[in-house]
């Protein structure tokens, strides 16, 4: 863990004015109320653009803390570009200590992922979502999705699910397949894989979404029922990989493919990068470590 | 067979648009089982009606009730949510264009599916049953199940539309020109098809055209339209062999010599 | 070969620096300061004010020199800065007719209450290079008016408005609180003061590729430039503790009322209807093709069936503002390595099932 300075002075704590913040605890309070809803809310705008996190940042920068400790990813890594960028802004924003251990972040902001370490009760998971709307790839119109909502008419959603079996034999989604929360709306869980998918139900941490640009939050209230939607004859499935993570050995992580050479090869490794690490450093190591550490893909930059 | 109260009770609607008279302060009933034919000249303001009578659009005047169960229910006084749940599982309807009532980019069976999935059905291999009997029935060979229907021509389209709404069950199914657009040889068949199935579900069903033969062919019942009022009605069979209204002889006689 | 899965920070940080050095361009070079900008480049400030949705030259001038020119990523600087400010009140309506003219025609009426004035516009001018102004000694005096203009200017769609030929638009009342998309998240149907405020800072070049995309035709309106209006007003607020206006500074604005006949209804007869355009600074095109598209949004209001692009309130105002639309378009920089992972796996796995069924299908 790193201690930053004391916040900006330039800056109200979490940049966002004091107002702006409170209107932001009230459309969350109504989100966790009605769990799933996508709420409407006042999207500010950000010092980062539109679509990299914006509405993520807005629930972080309403709910956190002198107390808190905010680990921030991007596709399950916390040293990709974005993450580094808004760790840095909240860091400068509200001088709160920055982690990447998982288990000892009162606070995650994440985009596209959900941390391998089960959460535990207290934590809360910000999610960045870019198109809150499970159903617009079917109808464009917001007028028509939000009644499709209000009155739970999800036959179309289900059409999407039909046709992939008729076409394929299997649903073909891999990310973003959309969940029914707490057996009434459908929500969309952002593009996390649906590896991910189960990690929501019935978690013991707080999950909110904010989308920045579409202006939409919603939430998942601790212990909430969270069903990915399938057929009875059709259960939701996960995807699986035929090998272990090349360097720490996990068999239950989800896998990025890395190509390490001009020759094409590759290897798979967790796309947790953390939890990676700590494995590695409990002793467990992949079928390919030390040709990794050969290609400087464990270390740090030269 | 007529059953006790009716199905559909249209009491004194009157609808306008666009500065002109759709329909003007038309009454009348519709029983269980009961197939009522529209007629009139394009422009009389029968598709205003019929939207109407469908739950799209409210009338300017006077109220439309519906019968479900021991209840008359006033369809414009229901809010929209339950409006939409009974337009859903109590009544369809056949448009025109079946473009208008299909989804285009979605396969055949997943245009009949979606009716059933709208309903809750949630086991794929259960409605792929009901789908595949459904084309059957409306003569479409099962093997294209999974083409788009934009390969279909317009008369199986429009034979897609109808196994659509059909597979929901509803008790009433409105019919806007349903043979309209298509040859000659087509519309013989997809009537056939129609009165059969009619027959077979025992169907309350509205039928608006300007065709005498498809009302002759289908239809236990007539109402005449002209300039938004009814200007006749009474049994078909009644209506075309001895019209008593000027106009409606017109439009008997206008068949006949054509 | 790939290496850098870690090392994002010190990568970041040396991206940061190369920027600014690019930004500053050949030494040999004078800086260019901000007050240039803001005196010279004008027109350009005015646009970045009005996308950046927050009237202050210097702010803008100096967004568009950290910029480098880039008017999108410029607006976005006074947005994020703009989104810090406390909300402080509502000013009082604006009224044009009592502005400080700068310019003012009309394309309905030859002459008018108060007259055609020109003023600056590259309207009239020929579209050759002048040479002379890469040198630097360009002064010029313009010639001074014989007389003063009239203090009030009628506005040409009041005077429409006294016979009845054109629409009504009823004020909000002195109390009511205006609608504020920057407070509030837009709901649809949306209204009229939510979707001008949509249109005054959405992007210029998408306002006027839907306002011409009307006059070929995909909008059913053929507009009348009923009035153009460029000058300084006086923006007044009334704080609630002392219950009387104060003048809290002057704006440079553009105000553009288009007339666009309207064939009537069952309720309605036959007029005039209008559109409203009004954005900061001088600029004519985006205040004019505010005012197209903001008749073209009236459209199911006046009965109309929103068939075209231009008339589709959701369209319009979801795809107008360039600073989250250029956020959106450009986070496909951003990686998705796991969400392709995922695309990866399947596409793998269903191309090794299907050649093990054909195998099996072919002896």
């Amino acid at each position: 863990m790193t201690q930053p300075p004391k916040h900006d002075p330039d800056y109200n704590y979490g940049y966002l004015d004091e107002a702006t913040k409170r209107m932001l605890r009230r459309s969350l309070l109504k989100a966790i109320a009605i769990p799933g809803y996508q709420v409407p809310f006042a999207s500010r705008e950000m010092p980062l653009a539109r679509g990299w996190g914006t509405g993520g940042i807005q629930i972080t920068a309403a709910i956190i803390g002198p107390d808190d400790t905010l680990k921030a990813i991007d596709q399950g890594a916390d040293d990709t570009t974005n993450a580094v960028s808004i760790r840095r802004f909240f860091a400068r924003v509200t001088g709160v200590a920055t982690t990447e251990e998982t288990t000892k972040a009162s606070l995650i902001q994440t985009r596209h992922r959900i941390p391998e370490e089960p959460l535990r009760d207290g934590q809360i998971l910000v999610y960045q979502v870019p198109l809150p709307e499970p159903l617009r790839k079917l109808i464009p119109s917001e007028s028509e999705t939000r009644k499709i909502h209000a009155w739970a008419e999800y036959g179309p959603i289900y059409v999407r699910l039909y046709e992939d079996i008729a076409q394929y034999g299997e649903v073909t989604s891999t990310y973003s397949h959309p969940i029914l929360v707490n057996d009434r709306y459908i929500a969309s869980p952002t593009p996390i894989p649906k590896f991910d998918n189960p990690k929501m139900h019935m978690s013991p941490a707080l999950q909110l979404f904010g989308a920045g640009r579409e202006k939409r939050l919603y939430a998942i209230p601790p212990y909430t029922k969270v069903k990915s939607l399938d057929f009875e004859d059709y259960p939701f499935t996960l995807q699986r990989w035929d090998e272990p993570c090349a360097l720490c050995g996990s068999t239950t992580s989800y896998l990025d493919e890395v190509i390490i050479n001009d020759a094409n090869e590759r290897m798979f490794v967790c796309s947790d990068t953390h939890y990676c690490e700590t494995r590695r450093g409990e002793g467990h190591e992949g079928p390919q470590l030390t040709k990794a550490q050969s290609v400087h893909l464990t270390g740090s930059a030269p | 067979m007529i059953e006790q109260a009716p199905l559909l009770r249209v009491q004194n609607v009157t609808r306008l648009y666009g500065g002109r008279v759709g329909c003007r302060d038309t009454s009348f009933n519709l029983w269980p089982g009961e197939v009522l034919g529209v007629v009139g000249e394009s422009g009389s303001g029968k598709t205003t009606l019929l939207r109407s009578l469908a739950g799209f659009e409210p009338p300017d005047e006077g109220t439309i009730h519906f019968r479900r169960g021991e209840k008359d229910h006033d369809i414009y006084a229901l809010d929209e949510a339950n409006r939409r749940a009974m337009m859903r599982t109590e009544w369809g309807m056949v448009h025109q264009n079946p473009r208008d009532g299909l989804r285009l980019d979605v396969s055949a069976g997943g245009n009949i599916g979606e009716s059933l999935m709208a309903r809750g059905d949630r086991h794929y291999g259960k409605m792929r049953a009901r789908v595949t009997d459904w084309l059957q029935r409306v003569e479409i060979d099962s093997s294209r199940i999974d083409d788009s229907p934009k390969s279909f021509s317009g008369g199986m389209q429009q034979r897609l539309q109808i196994a659509r709404v059909l597979v929901a069950e509803p008790r009433l199914v409105f019919m806007d020109e349903p043979t309209g657009g298509l040859d000659v040889s087509v519309q013989a068949r997809l009537l056939d098809l129609l009165r059969v199935l009619v027959r077979d579900l025992h169907l309350a069903a509205i039928i608006v055209t300007h065709d005498l033969a498809v009302a002759r062919l289908l239809t236990d019942r007539l109402i005449v339209m002209k300039d938004g009022h009814i200007i006749e009605e009474g049994l078909t069979d009644q209506i075309l062999d001895d019209p008593h209204h000027a106009y409606t002889q017109l439009l008997t006689s206008a068949v006949l010599s054509a | 070969m790939y290496l850098a899965v870690k090392g994002g920070e010190a990568a970041i940080a040396a991206t940061h620096q190369l920027l600014a050095e690019t930004r500053r361009g050949d030494l040999t070079v004078p800086e260019v300061t901000v007050a240039q900008i803001k005196e010279q480049m004008a027109l350009l400030v005015a646009r970045v004010m009005n996308e950046g949705a927050l009237y202050d030259e210097d702010l803008a001038a100096l967004a568009l020199k950290q910029a480098q020119g880039d008017v999108i990523e410029a607006a976005f600087l006074l947005r994020a800065y703009r989104t810090t400010l406390p909300r402080l009140g509502s000013s009082e309506p604006l009224d044009t007719t009592v502005m400080a003219i700068r310019r003012r025609i009309s394309a309905t009426f030859k002459d008018l209450p108060g007259g055609q004035v020109l003023g600056s516009t590259y309207d009239y001018t020929h579209r050759l290079f002048d040479f002379a102004l890469t040198g630097s000694d360009n002064e010029t005096e313009a010639v001074a008016a014989p007389e003063a203009l009239d203090d009030v200017m009628p506005r040409v769609l009041d005077i429409l408005g006294d016979e009845g030929l054109i629409e009504r638009e009823a004020p909000l009342g002195r109390d009511a609180t205006p609608e504020d998309i920057t407070r509030d998240a837009t709901t649809f149907p949306a209204g009229r003061a939510a979707r001008l405020q949509s249109l005054s800072r959405g992007d210029e070049g998408f306002l006027l590729g839907l306002a011409y995309s009307v006059q070929r035709g995909y909008g059913h309106n053929h507009p009348f430039a009923g009035e153009i209006r460029v000058g300084e007003i006086r923006v007044c607020l009334t704080p609630e503790e002392l219950g009387f206006d104060i003048d809290i500074g002057d704006i440079t604005i553009t105000e553009c009322q288009m007339i666009t006949q309207f064939t009537g209804s069952k309720e309605v007869p036959p007029q005039f209807t209008r559109g409203y355009g009004l954005v900061f600074g001088h600029n004519e095109r985006k205040a004019m093709s505010m005012a197209v598209v903001d008749r073209a949004l009236k459209g199911t209001e006046l009965g109309e069936t929103p068939t075209y692009p231009a008339q589709q309130q959701e369209f319009v105002l979801y795809h107008c503002d360039n600073v989250e639309a250029a956020g959106f378009l450009e986070h496909l920089k951003l990686p998705h390595y796991v969400d392709f992972q995922g695309e990866l796996e399947l596409v793998r796995r269903m191309r090794t099932e299907q050649s093990a069924s054909t195998k099996v299908e072919t002896p």
